[in-house]
């Protein structure tokens, strides 16, 4: 028999237990890297015991907490605008960068950047204009064929991504720019460069978390179709249309600051679905704090693997996630 | 009190007319069920009265408008159980009979002992106590029908409308089905309107039936009214028998094969 009040307890289990390994991803982030700094030296950090002038301050304030910082709210976006994605659109394949949405979101940044706006509200609302469009043409290429409804969502999406990463290319090539070596490293998925002004932007993520946790009951009725969740007292249409507009927004947000960063929102959700269930008042907090989780230690390997230098961390997740969504595919269509 | 009524429906799909003028009013407490050929409208006419299709004319529900109600309070007072419910994201049982009671929760509520206390009425009513943590998707079909039911139960609603539930099932899970749907109505009150396909089910449960064909109802009335050989020939395009069954002191009603009709 069922006992009450299970969702806290549940609640309160997996926020404590994403929320450890989130702040032990972080003091891994800050603490591994090219200079290799004790947990000891990041702690005396954190209290303020560290010389502000020495170069371990330098590094950890300056470099590794912006960055690992970044990670963290792009990772929890991605996840998060996964899991989003997948209950609107009822299929556990759908994600930002499968539907072409962080494509569209790349075209409009990168025309913005090439015009010369400034990165916010300039270049943010470009790219939110640009992955609306994306998400819009998705779904009208995909409505009212039920029957083949999921696989021509994922076609029109992987369609839709080749055609933004040629008409990306194509804007590049127009440009006689400096930048173009810049924005190819960002289009790869980029955490390494963030500036202070980056922050209001960045900011504007956190309501879009709000608005979506709140609406995670909702979601759970939608899994079981839009005519069950209407006569369950669902409004599907406002509830779709927020989801819809939140998501997006902070997805092209992420975007902007990191470039193209795929599949986080496929891996994440689907591991936390056979861990935690389908209720999403767990796996909404479960995707923000594992998505965060998860972009960190790519980034730590991203940063850790090239023997030089490093690699995009876009490399690291695709290399992760893509087999991943083939395996999913695969197991889906026998 | 009348549970439903409705003035001068009509429903087109594009060019398609599929409800005609429909007008019927169903008292509370009645057990009422809808028969008639596919396509004849009998699920358009059920989604209308959910408030799940644009329609003209008048519907009300429980005394009030349909137009005047919203979706949330609808859903306290109408439960619907629909023909199927998709599984590709299996919830457990529990969590699934549970959100029955999201029309009444608030939407950062949390269910309290006594939504939960509900839930388990719902799910021992309908004998599904035992399979609560199981997940949707490892049930049979008659046990998923029943986690549907006790979802809708759990909504306490004054009205319940059913889309074929007992297809696809077995005779002793068609019978259950139909037994707990009779219970409902006799215990609680509950106002019940189903569409089916099985003339004898409606004939034993149903105090009322709609008979529709080609989106009117054709006739309205007890199922000694409704079940005659005329009418059913013509309606179904094929010959059927109707018989008295003296065990069961109900009509009975069954299509006759070619190779009877030829010799």
């Amino acid at each position: 028999m069922i006992e009450s009040q299970r969702i806290p307890r549940r609640l309160a289990v997996v926020v404590s237990t994403l929320g450890g390994l989130l702040v032990l991803a972080f003091l891994l982030g800050i603490s591994l890297g090219s200079s290799e700094l004790g947990f000891g030296e990041v702690f005396r950090a954190f209290k303020g015991e560290l010389d502000p002038e020495s170069v371990a301050a330098a590094i950890i304030w300056q470099i590794r907490f912006p960055r690992v910082a970044l990670a963290a709210i792009v990772g929890g976006t991605l996840a998060l605008g996964g899991l989003v994605f997948q209950a609107l659109l009822r299929n556990s394949l759908a994600e930002p960068y499968i539907l072409g949405v962080s494509g569209g979101s790349a075209i409009g940044a990168i025309i913005a950047m090439l015009l010369g706006f400034s990165p916010f509200p300039g270049v943010a609302l470009a790219s939110f204009g640009g992955s609306m469009l994306v998400l819009l043409l998705v779904l009208g290429l995909a409505a009212g064929r039920s029957f083949v409804r999921r696989d021509s969502l994922l076609l029109g999406g992987v369609m839709m991504n080749a055609l933004c990463g040629a008409v990306i290319m194509f804007l590049i090539s127009l440009t006689r720019n400096t930048q173009v070596h810049h924005i190819l490293f960002w289009l790869m998925g980029d955490l390494s460069m963030f500036s202070r002004g980056q922050l209001p932007m960045l900011l504007s993520i956190l309501p879009c978390f709000a608005v979506i946790y709140i609406l995670a009951r909702p979601m759970n009725l939608l899994l079981m179709g839009r005519e069950n969740a209407a006569v369950m007292g669902v409004n599907v249409k406002v509830v779709t249309n927020i989801l819809l507009v939140a998501t997006t927004f902070m997805v092209s947000i992420a975007v902007c600051n990191s470039g193209l960063i795929g599949f986080v929102g496929l891996v994440i959700p689907h591991i936390l679905r056979l861990m935690v269930g389908s209720d999403h008042r767990l796996l909404v907090p479960a995707s923000i704090l594992g998505g965060a989780s998860y972009l960190i230690l790519c980034d730590l390997l991203a940063r850790s693997l090239p023997a030089g230098g490093e690699m995009p961390v876009g490399i690291v997740t695709a290399l992760i996630g893509a087999p991943l969504f083939i395996f999913l595919l695969w197991r889906s269509s026998r | 009190m009348s549970a439903i009524k409705v003035t001068g429906l009509n429903l087109h799909y594009g060019k398609r007319h599929i409800l005609r003028e429909i007008s019927v009013a169903v008292e509370a407490g009645e057990f009422v069920v809808i028969i008639g050929p596919n396509g004849t409208g009998k699920t358009s006419l059920l989604k209308a009265l959910a408030g799940l299709v644009r329609v003209s004319g008048e519907i009300e529900i429980l005394d009030r408008p349909l137009a005047g109600y919203k979706r949330r309070e609808l859903a306290a007072s109408v439960a619907v159980v629909p023909q199927q419910v998709p599984i590709e994201f299996p919830f457990t049982v529990a969590d699934t009979v549970l959100m029955g009671r999201s029309p009444h929760l608030g939407l950062l509520t949390v269910e309290s002992a006594n939504d939960y206390r509900i839930a388990r009425q719902a799910m021992e009513f309908t004998e599904i106590s035992h399979l609560a943590e199981r997940r949707l998707d490892e049930l049979s079909g008659g046990e998923r029908q029943r986690v549907i039911i006790a979802r809708a139960i759990c909504q306490q609603p004054r009205l319940i409308l059913l889309d074929e539930p007992t297809a696809s099932l077995d005779p002793a899970h068609q019978v259950r089905i139909m037994d707990l749907m009779e219970r409902l109505r006799r215990e609680q009150g509950v106002t019940v309107v189903m569409v089916s396909h099985d003339l004898n089910l409606a004939a034993m449960y149903g105090d009322r039936l709609l008979l529709m064909d080609k989106g009117c109802i054709i006739q309205d009335g007890s199922p000694r009214q409704v079940l005659t050989a005329g009418l059913l020939d013509k309606t179904y395009g094929c010959r059927m028998i109707i018989e008295e069954s003296e065990t069961l002191e109900v009509v009975r009603a069954f299509p006759v094969p070619d190779r009877f009709l030829l010799s």
